[in-house]
C-alpha cells in the first residue's frame, strides 16, 4: 500500500528520529509511505481569523500534491495524506475541512493560487495512528518479535490529535487509540488522566518556564500514576515534556527524569527493528537505561 | 342587487368596526359592491357588527329576508368568527355557513397609507369570501360518543396522581406500569425539596391507595405491546410479564430470598446494593409480593423448598391481555441522564465520582442506620451535569439539579456538621415556591455554593480523591482541589421506553426531545393526537409539585372529554365524494394519521382519526377526496373571484396562509400597523399542505402571479408532517413551471412561528416586487400550465 | 487598585462587534460559566481569566487589549471542545492578538532568544511562535 505521505520541517531535523522509526515501521505493516514532492510548510498552526484566509494557502497547497501525486502514478487512487507530526497533522485537516465546509472560501483560495491547479477537495488528512488503526492493531501485534514487557507508559496526547473535536482522531476527553496500540506493544498500560493536558506548545519559546511547570504537572502525574516513560506523537510536545526536564531539574532538583518516546520508537524496538532506527541520540533523556533495566534492549531476543 | 330564487340567499355586513375601518377603507362602496354579486341579496354596513345590535340585525334579515348564508367583513375571524357562528346557530342556521372577510387586521390596519387601494382590497377580499360562502355545505356541530374508562401508562407519581383522580371521579383506569412495583423515581429519593418531607413517607400512603380504590386495575410488570385506534376507541394490547410467584399467597416474608444463589446489582439501590433472583422490589413496594427474574434464575428450585405458602410456580408464563379506553394519559417519566458520556468528569473511572441518585440511596440508608458508604468530609456537588450543554446535545435546563443539590448538601450537612459542602453551580435557580427560602436555609446552614462550572474531575489513583479544577467567576479565582466524594447533579431526559408508546400513538416530541404538548400556553397537557394527554416529566423535566399538578390537570382534561358521554368534535375532516373515487389507494399512505382506509373498493376517511390538515387531497388523481369548510369548489370558487377583477398591468399574488400560525401572524402585523404590498390577497387554509399542486397551478392560470404559502414550522404546527407535503406539492409544481418555461421563483414557501412579523413582510413584499420584475405570466403559457393538468401531476400512474 | 466605573458607550458595543466580526463567534452567547478557565492549562500565568476575557469583550472593555491572556493562550482548544454554549475561545483569544499584530506591533522579538534557546529550540516552535506572536 503506497501513501502520500507529509513529513514537515521538524521531521527531517530535530525528530528526524520519528521519521526514520515510522517509515521502518510502516514497511512492516506493508505501507509505504511516499513523501509529497515539492512540499513546503504547513503553517505550523491554523489560522483562526475569520477573514484570514491567506494563511490556509501553504496547507491547502501541499493537498494539491496529493492530487498530482495521483495524476502522475506516484501512489494509485489514493488521497489519504498521512502526517507524522501532530501539529501538521492538526494545521492541513483543519484547513481541509474549512475548505470542504466552505465552497466560497475554497474558490478564494484556488483563486490565491492561479498557478496551481485547483483543490478539489478529495483529500483526506490522516495521521499515521489513525492509518494503523484503520489496518487494525492485530496487524501491529503480529509484528512484534520483542514486546514491551513490564514497560509502563503513559500515552500522551496533547492537544493537536485531540482538538478541536472535528479534526480529533479520538473522543477527545477519553482518547484510547494509544492505549490500543500499546497494549499491542506489549507495554503494560498506564491510566494517565494528564494525557490530554496542553503542554504549552509554542509558549516555549516566549517563556520556557511556563512550559516547564506544565510539562512538571503532566510528568509528576504520570509518575503518580505509575508510569516509567512516556509516549507521544508532537515534536512539539516532545520537546516540552523530554527537553525541558533540564528546566524541570534547576527548578526541582529532587524531580526523577522520565524518558519521552515517539510512539514510532517503541513499535520499532517491539518489532525487533535495529536501534539505528529509533535515533536515540536525539531523545534528550537517553531512555536505553531504562529499556536495559527492562531487558527490551541487550537482550537476547533483539535483532 | 341579484336576487337567484333556485340559489343561495347572502346577507353581506360590511362593519365600521368603530372607525378602525371605515377611516381607511370606503364602506359605502364596499357595501354597494357586494350587493351587486351574484347570489347577494342584501348588502349593509354598522359600525359594530358584533355588538347586539349588529348581531340583530342579522338575525332579523334571515328571518324577513330568508338569507341562508351570511358574509360578516369587519375584523379578524381570530376574534369573532365563533360569535357569528353563534348568531346563525341561533337563528336555526348551520353554523358553519358564514365566512368573514378580514378587513380590519388584514386590510384596513396594514394598508392604512392608502385608502384608496385599502378599499380596492376590501371589495377582493369581499368577493373571495362570497364566492367561498356560496357553496359552503350546511355542517353541523358534532359529536362523538364516548365512554369513561381511560389508560394511564407509568405508575410514577404522575401516574399515580392520574390514576386517583380518576379513580376518585368514577372512572374505570387502567394503570399500566413496567416495573414489578409503582413508585417510580420518587420512591427513591431521600426527601422532598423544599419541605423536607420523607419521600417514602409521603409517597407509600398514595401507592397503597391504587390497588385499594375499586375503579382502577393496577397492572404492574406489564408492557403495552399495541394501541390501535382513537379517542373514544383505542385498543390496548398487553403483556403481564411472568412472576413466577403466586400474588395471592405470597406473604413477602423473605424466606426465599435468603436460600437463592444469584445476587446482582438493585436497580432501586441504584447498584449500591445487591438483590437475589427472588426479591421484593423494596420495603414499600404496591404490589409487595416477591417476584422471580426469570433473566436471572438458575432454576435451581432452592426458593420453592423454602416457601411455607407455595407460592412459588417456576412454569409460570406471560400472560397477554386486551381491553379498549377512551382515552389516555401517557405518564412515562424520565430517565437520569448517564454521567458516562460526559468523560470529562471521569464517572464509572473514579470510584469516588458518583450520580445524585446514588447519594440519595446513600443519604436513605444512612438515615435507616444502615449506611452503604461513608461519603467523607469534603463533598462537591458538580452541578449542570448532562443539562444546559451544548457538547452533548442537551441545551435545556432540568430544572430540578438546583434545588435536589441544594437539599442533599443540606441533609449532609444536618446529619454530619463538620462536614464541607460544595455546590459548584452555573445558574442557580430557585424559582419554585419556598425554593429561594430554602437556598437560603442552606447558606444559612454553611454549605458553600460557588459559582463556576466544573472544568475537569481527575485522579491519579481511580481509589482515592479526586481533584476538581473550577473557577470561582465571582472572584476569578481558579480552584483546583480535592475532594473524598463528588456529586454529579445529573440532569434528566425523555425515558427509553417512551420512544414505543410515542410511536404507538404517533405523539410528537419537542426539540429538547420530550413528548410536546398541543400548545405551549393553554393546552400544556394535551398532545397532537385528541383523546391522549401528557403528565408528569415526560413533557418535560419538573418537580414533584409541578408533576402532581400537572397529572390532575391531565385527568381533567380527559374527564372534559368522557364525562358527558359525548363530545364535540370539528366537522372540518376530509371526506370522499363516492362516485368519483377509483379506489387507487394512493390517499391511504397520503396520511400519516393513517385516517383513510378502503371500504369496499373506495376511500373511506375516519372522523376522530382526521385531524383536518387536507394534505391528503394532493394525492387524489380524480379529485374525490375532499375537505369539509374548504371543499375543491370552495376553493376554486375563492381563487376566482379573488383574481377576477385583476386589470392589465396589476400585480396580485395570493398568500394560502395556514390557520394556526401564518394567518394569526398576518393578523399581528396589521395589528402593529405594519405594512405590506396590497398586491397581495391573504387566503386561509387550514394548512399550507391543504393548497394542492392543483390548486397552485390553476392559481397561476387564473391570472396570480406569484403563491405564498406559509406555514407552522414542523415544531409548533398541529400538522407535523405538512411542512414535508407542501414541499413534495413544491416539488410537483416546481417541475410543471419549468417545463413550460414559468419561473419557479414565483411560487414560495416559507415556515413560520407566530412572532416572525418582519419575515412575513419581508416575504410577501419581496414575492410581489419579484412578481412584478418577472412581469404576467403570458396567457398562453397560463392554458398550458392547466393543460392535461391530471396527466401531468399523476402521468406515471396513468401510465403504470 | 480601584474600582474603575465603565460606561457601556457605542464605542463598548463596536469593540465587541469587531471581536464578534474577526473571530466568527457569537461573543454574546458566554453565560460565564468558566468552564474555559477551569480548562485553561496557561490559566495560572494569566492576569484574567479566558472567560474573564470574554466578559470584558461582551463589554466592549477595549482595556482587554492591555492583558496578557490572549498571549498566554497556547490555542490549545481545550476550552472549545469543552465550552457549553458551543464558542470557541481560542478564535476570540486569536481576534485579540490579531488587532494587535495587524497593527505592525510585535509580542515578541526572536532576537531575544539566547543562542542556546535558538540551538534548541525545534522549527515547529519557532513557526508557531512566529505566526501567532508576530504580524
Amino acid at each position: 500500500m503506497k501513501v502520500p505521505y507529509y513529513p514537515g520541517c521538524t521531521l527531517k531535523t530535530k525528530a528526524a528520529n520519528f521519521e526514520t522509526s515510522a517509515l521502518a515501521v510502516a514497511e512492516r505493516l506493508g505501507i509505504e509511505l511516499v513523501e509529497l514532492p515539492r512540499w513546503n510548510c504547513c503553517g505550523t498552526v491554523y489560522s483562526l481569523a475569520d477573514d484570514d484566509l491567506i494563511h490556509h494557502v501553504a496547507a491547502v497547497r501541499n493537498l494539491i500534491r496529493v492530487q498530482e501525486m495521483n495524476a502522475q502514478g506516484l501512489v494509485d487512487d489514493e488521497y489519504r495524506l498521512v502526517t507524522l507530526c501532530s501539529m501538521c497533522f492538526n494545521t492541513l485537516k483543519q484547513a481541509n475541512v474549512r475548505m470542504s465546509e466552505n465552497p466560497e472560501d475554497l474558490e478564494k483560495i484556488n483563486d490565491l493560487m492561479y498557478l496551481e491547479d485547483d483543490y478539489e477537495g478529495r483529500v483526506e488528512v490522516k495521521h499515521l495512528l489513525e492509518l494503523v488503526d484503520e489496518l487494525g492493531f492485530d496487524k501491529v501485534e503480529e509484528q512484534v518479535k520483542n514486546p514491551l514487557e513490564g514497560l509502563r507508559i503513559a500515552p500522551y496526547y496533547g492537544c493537536m490529535l485531540l482538538r478541536p473535536t472535528e479534526v480529533g482522531i479520538d473522543d477527545p476527553e477519553d482518547p484510547q487509540i494509544q492505549t490500543r496500540m500499546l497494549e499491542a506493544l506489549g507495554a503494560e498500560k498506564i491510566e494517565n488522566p494528564y494525557r490530554k493536558v496542553c503542554c504549552g506548545s509554542y509558549q516555549t519559546v516566549q517563556d520556557k518556564k511556563v512550559v516547564s511547570n506544565l510539562a512538571y504537572d503532566i510528568l509528576t502525574h504520570a509518575r503518580n500514576a505509575g508510569a516509567d516513560a512516556i509516549s507521544l506523537s508532537c515534536p512539539l510536545c516532545a520537546f516540552n515534556l523530554d527537553s525541558r526536564q533540564r528546566e524541570i531539574k534547576e527548578d526541582h532538583p529532587s524531580f526523577r527524569e522520565i524518558p519521552v518516546f515517539y510512539f514510532t520508537q517503541l513499535m520499532a524496538m517491539a518489532f525487533g527493528l535495529s536501534e539505528d532506527y529509533c535515533g536515540f541520540d536525539l531523545n534528550y533523556i537517553d531512555p536505553e537505561p531504562l529499556l536495559s533495566a527492562k531487558g527490551i534492549i541487550g537482550g537476547s531476543n533483539g535483532e | 342587487m341579484a336576487d337567484d330564487n333556485n340559489g343561495p340567499r347572502i346577507g353581506v355586513y360590511v362593519c365600521h368596526c368603530g372607525g378602525n375601518i371605515s377611516e381607511v377603507v370606503d364602506v359605502d362602496q364596499v357595501r354597494d359592491f357586494a350587493g351587486e354579486l351574484d347570489n347577494v341579496v342584501l348588502s349593509k354596513d354598522n359600525t359594530h357588527m358584533c355588538s347586539d345590535i349588529g348581531q340583530q340585525l342579522i338575525l332579523d334579515d334571515i328571518k324577513e329576508h330568508n338569507i341562508d348564508k351570511v358574509i360578516v367583513a369587519a375584523c379578524s375571524p381570530q376574534f369573532q368568527g365563533e360569535t357569528f357562528m353563534d348568531v346563525l346557530e341561533k337563528a336555526g342556521l348551520s353554523p358553519y355557513v358564514v365566512r368573514m372577510a378580514n378587513l380590519r387586521e388584514q386590510c384596513a390596519w396594514p394598508h392604512f397609507n392608502h385608502p384608496d387601494l385599502a378599499t380596492q382590497k376590501a371589495k377582493v377580499l369581499v368577493n373571495g369570501a362570497v364566492a367561498n360562502v356560496r357553496n359552503s355545505e350546511a355542517l353541523e356541530r358534532q359529536s362523538m360518543t364516548i365512554g369513561k374508562k381511560v389508560l394511564v401508562i407509568g405508575g410514577g407519581i404522575a401516574g399515580i396522581q392520574a390514576s386517583l383522580d380518576l379513580g376518585d371521579a368514577g372512572f374505570e383506569v387502567y394503570l399500566v406500569e413496567k416495573d414489578p412495583s409503582i413508585g417510580g423515581h420518587m420512591a427513591q429519593l431521600s426527601r422532598t425539596f423544599p419541605t423536607e418531607d420523607c419521600s417514602a413517607c409521603i409517597l407509600s400512603p398514595k401507592m397503597a391507595d391504587v390497588p385499594a380504590n375499586e375503579n382502577i386495575n393496577l397492572l404492574t410488570y406489564t408492557e403495552i405491546d399495541d394501541i390501535e385506534g382513537y379517542i373514544g376507541n383505542f385498543k390496548v394490547t398487553a403483556t403481564k410479564k411472568a412472576r413466577y410467584v403466586d400474588m395471592d399467597k405470597c406473604v413477602a416474608c423473605g424466606d426465599c430470598e435468603k436460600v437463592c444463589p444469584i445476587s446482582v446489582p438493585d436497580e432501586f439501590q441504584e447498584g449500591l446494593r445487591n438483590h437475589p433472583a427472588i426479591y421484593a422490589p423494596f420495603d414499600f413496594a404496591v404490589p409487595h409480593r416477591n417476584l422471580i427474574d426469570d433473566t436471572l434464575c438458575v432454576r435451581c428450585g432452592n426458593c420453592v423448598d423454602a416457601c411455607k405458602e407455595d407460592a412459588i410456580n417456576l412454569d409460570d408464563e406471560p400472560e397477554q391481555i386486551e381491553f379498549t379506553v377512551d382515552t389516555i394519559i401517557v405518564a412515562t417519566g424520565y430517565d437520569v441522564f448517564d454521567p458516562s458520556e460526559k468523560k470529562v468528569y471521569g464517572y464509572g473511572k473514579y470510584k469516588n465520582v458518583i450520580t445524585a441518585m446514588e447519594m440519595e440511596r446513600m443519604i436513605v440508608a444512612g438515615a435507616e442506620g444502615n449506611p452503604i458508604r461513608n461519603p467523607g468530609k469534603k463533598i462537591a456537588f458538580v452541578q449542570c451535569v448532562g443539562s444546559r450543554d451544548e457538547q452533548i446535545g442537551r441545551e435545556y435546563c432540568s430544572r430540578v439539579c438546583c434545588m435536589y443539590a441544594t437539599k442533599m448538601a443540606s441533609l449532609l450537612k444536618h446529619s454530619g456538621p463538620h462536614r464541607d459542602v460544595y455546590i459548584f453551580y452555573t445558574d442557580l435557580r430557585a424559582f419554585g415556591k419556598g425554593f429561594e427560602e430554602y437556598y437560603k436555609r442552606a447558606q444559612n446552614m454553611g454549605v458553600k455554593f460557588i459559582r463556576g462550572r466544573v472544568a475537569e474531575a481527575l485522579a491519579d489513583d481511580p481509589e482515592g480523591r479526586v481533584t476538581l479544577k473550577v473557577e470561582d467567576t465571582l472572584t476569578r479565582r481558579i480552584i483546583e482541589s480535592d475532594f473524598d466524594t463528588v456529586v454529579l447533579s445529573t440532569g434528566i431526559g425523555l425515558s427509553k421506553s417512551t420512544d414505543k408508546v410515542a410511536d404507538m400513538l404517533r405523539l410528537a416530541k419537542s426539540e429538547d426531545g420530550f413528548l410536546k404538548e398541543a400548545h405551549p400556553k393553554f393546552k400544556p397537557v394535551d398532545t397532537n393526537i385528541e383523546g391522549v394527554f401528557l403528565a408528569g416529566t415526560v413533557q418535560g423535566p419538573k418537580d414533584i409539585p409541578d408533576t402532581v399538578a400537572q397529572a390532575s390537570a391531565a385527568s381533567s382534561r380527559a374527564i372534559r372529554l368522557m364525562n358527558r358521554g359525548e363530545y364535540p368534535i370539528e366537522p372540518i375532516v376530509a371526506f370522499a365524494h363516492e362516485e368519483m373515487c377509483d379506489g387507487c389507494e394512493l390517499c391511504v399512505a397520503a396520511c400519516p394519521l393513517n385516517a383513510i382506509s378502503m371500504a369496499e373498493g373506495k376511500a373511506e376517511v375516519n372522523d376522530a382519526l382526521c385531524l383536518g390538515c387536507g394534505s391528503c387531497l394532493s394525492s387524489c388523481p380524480t379529485d374525490a377526496l375532499d375537505l369539509h369548510m374548504y371543499t375543491n369548489t370552495q376553493m376554486l370558487d375563492e381563487v376566482t373571484n379573488a383574481l377576477k377583477d385583476k386589470k392589465e398591468g396589476e400585480t396580485r399574488i395570493l398568500v394560502f396562509a395556514d390557520d394556526t400560525c401564518t394567518y394569526r401572524l398576518a393578523d399581528s402585523v396589521g395589528t402593529a400597523k405594519m405594512s405590506y404590498a396590497t398586491d397581495s390577497v391573504i387566503i386561509r387554509v387550514p394548512s399550507g399542505s391543504r393548497v394542492t399542486p392543483k390548486l397552485m397551478l390553476q392559481s397561476l392560470a387564473l391570472g396570480a402571479d406569484g403563491i405564498f404559502i406559509g406555514e407552522c414550522e414542523d415544531r409548533t404546527s398541529p400538522f407535523p408532517h405538512s411542512g414535508e407535503a407542501i414541499r413534495e406539492n413544491f416539488d410537483a409544481v416546481t417541475r410543471i413551471l419549468e417545463e413550460e418555461g414559468v419561473s419557479p421563483e414565483r411560487i414560495r414557501f416559507v415556515s413560520f412561528v407566530t412572532v416572525m412579523l418582519g419575515g412575513f413582510v419581508n416575504n410577501v413584499d419581496s414575492l410581489v416586487r419579484l412578481a412584478k420584475d418577472l412581469g404576467p405570466i403570458p396567457e398562453d403559457k397560463r392554458e398550458a400550465l392547466v393543460k392535461d393538468l391530471n396527466a401531468k401531476l399523476f402521468g406515471v400512474r396513468t401510465q403504470a | 487598585m480601584k474600582i474603575k466605573k465603565l460606561d457601556l458607550s457605542e464605542e463598548n458595543v463596536e469593540f465587541l462587534v469587531k471581536i464578534s466580526d474577526l473571530s466568527g463567534e457569537t461573543v454574546t452567547l458566554c453565560e460565564q460559566c468558566g468552564t474555559c478557565s477551569g480548562s485553561c492549562p496557561m490559566v495560572s500565568e494569566m492576569d484574567i481569566t479566558p472567560s474573564q476575557m470574554v466578559r470584558m469583550v461582551q463589554l466592549g472593555e477595549s482595556e482587554v487589549m492591555d492583558t496578557k491572556a490572549m498571549w498566554l493562550c497556547a490555542s490549545c482548544f481545550t476550552c472549545t471542545v469543552r465550552c457549553p454554549r458551543g464558542l470557541d475561545l481560542s478564535k476570540i483569544a486569536e481576534a485579540l492578538r490579531q488587532i494587535t499584530l495587524r497593527k505592525a506591533v510585535d509580542y515578541i522579538d526572536i532576537r531575544d532568544l539566547s543562542k542556546d534557546e535558538m540551538k534548541r529550540l525545534p522549527q515547529i516552535a519557532l513557526i508557531s511562535a512566529m505566526r501567532k506572536f508576530t504580524g
